[in-house]
């Protein structure tokens, strides 16, 4: 993972010992603090609710409310937690966000914010296992390592950071259509139930693989020897690039991985041949294991 | 299914237009003139990337549960992603804010809960 910022919590306090606030303030203050990327728990006393006061180990929580005694005491059990109270009796909603901005600054607390420079888009395969049958193809497809598996040698997405964002390509490898990516325009890769039809539909047929001259996996697969001396030997930095070269303008023709996408796939962010050579050897070795 | 009221959960999908605006805003605008507590996170998908402990939370106890986000399939394997999987005897109910109206959403949300009216005063 390229980063570990987790949300930082606000607590909107509306419990004993303090006020409500407006509606308008509540909602613009809850809305503008989602929008910049923090949770949000909205406190009450009434029934219907099932939150409390808490906290979580390791985040860092900023509490308001229009306190009217003694300030709510927010248990720090690990002794570990950053947190900060203020009394917003007096302010209006912009000086709200302004007043958790410098709180969260003063705690020392990044956030990944949408929208800004630099902020991850949480963006990454997602899969259904109820449909997923292990069958490693988009493994063997990813260049990234987003893919990997668990001590099971279950699939797993393993480095969801190094998903490149709004490319849904994996999922068109699926044979299952159990990988999703949420935050797609269009099912079933943004999680609406599969059709008959969506099953029926031709699967992406570009193997990555290819970058390295086509059938490493298959060669691999067939435990041919062979057919594994003669890859090694006709290998040469020269070809490898122009397989690599043909294999991005299949993927351009395609229309299936999105422009932008392909635009920062250059030959240099592209895994080393050895690389993928060792990830293809990772790969045979899974699925003999799993004969 | 538990008497206890629901613990609530809204997904602002605040790095992507999964969800329509009007109908984030909407829910959002009607869970905060009721009285009741709810928790809401900026992205359901972020918190599933960095398995943010905070899911487990939300998931402990015995409270029935409502997440309003996107596709029920889609939340449950974010969930499963996160480490923290969804109980699967029925205590949550996803409600899908892709494809549904805000006021059937909402509805669903504060079914059941005593606080609907505005808590512009004082909660009792
Ligand atoms: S390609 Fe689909 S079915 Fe095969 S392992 Fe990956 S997610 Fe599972
Ligand atoms: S869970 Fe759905 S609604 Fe929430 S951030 Fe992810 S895609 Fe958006």
């Amino acid at each position: 993972m390229k980063n570990e910022i987790h949300p930082v919590q606000v607590i909107l306090y509306e419990g004993g010992g303090s006020t409500p606030w407006e509606v308008d303030c509540r909602l613009s203050v809850t809305a503008s603090l989602l929008d910049q990327g923090y949770s949000v728990l909205r406190v009450t006393e009434a029934a219907g609710n099932g939150a409390a006061m808490r906290t979580t180990r390791g985040i860092p929580v900023i509490v308001l409310g229009r306190f009217t005694g003694p300030m709510p005491e927010v248990v720090d059990g690990a002794g570990e937690l950053r947190i900060a109270t203020r009394d917003t009796a007096s302010l209006g909603a912009e000086e709200i966000l302004s007043l958790v901005t410098t709180v969260r600054e003063d705690l020392g607390a990044d956030l990944n914010r949408p929208g800004q420079t630099g902020a991850w888009k949480p963006w990454f395969p997602v899969i259904d296992y109820d449909r997923c049958t292990n069958c490693m193809q988009c493994l063997s497809f990813c260049l990234f390592d987003v893919y990997g598996v668990d001590e099971d040698k279950r699939i797993q997405v393993q480095n969801n950071d190094n998903c490149k964002t709004n490319c849904p390509a994996c999922s068109r490898v699926c044979p299952e259509v159990a990988i999703m990516f949420p935050k797609y325009a269009s099912g079933p890769i943004n999680g609406e139930l599969v059709k008959q039809e969506d099953l029926a539909r031709e699967s992406m047929k570009i193997d990555i693989s290819s970058l390295l001259g086509g059938d490493i996996y298959s060669s691999l697969k067939n435990r041919s020897e062979k057919a594994k001396s003669r890859f090694s030997k006709e290998r040469s930095p020269d070809k490898a690039l122009d397989e690599r070269k043909r294999c991005l303008t299949q993927l351009q023709q395609s229309g299936m991985i999105p422009a932008e996408v392909l635009a920062e796939l250059d030959l240099s962010s592209l895994p080393s041949p050895e690389a993928i050579q060792r990830k293809a050897k990772e790969l045979a070795a899974l699925r003999e294991a799993q004969v | 299914m538990s008497d206890l009221p629901a613990k609530i959960l809204y997904c602002r999908c605040a790095f992507a237009r999964a969800v329509p605006e009007a109908t984030k805003n909407a829910v959002l605008g009607r869970l905060c003139e009721s009285g009741i507590s709810f928790e809401s996170v900026a992205d359901l998908c972020e918190m599933s990337a960095r398995k943010d402990p905070r899911l487990a939370e939300v998931l402990a106890g015995d409270e029935p549960i409502r997440i309003a986000a996107c596709f029920p399939r889609a939340v449950k394997w974010l969930f499963h992603h996160a480490g923290t999987p969804l109980p699967d005897d029925g205590r949550v109910e996803v409600l899908n804010m892709r494809d549904t109206s805000a006021d059937a959403i909402a509805d669903a949300l504060l079914a059941g809960t005593t606080s609907h009216s505005p808590s512009n005063s004082p909660t009792p």
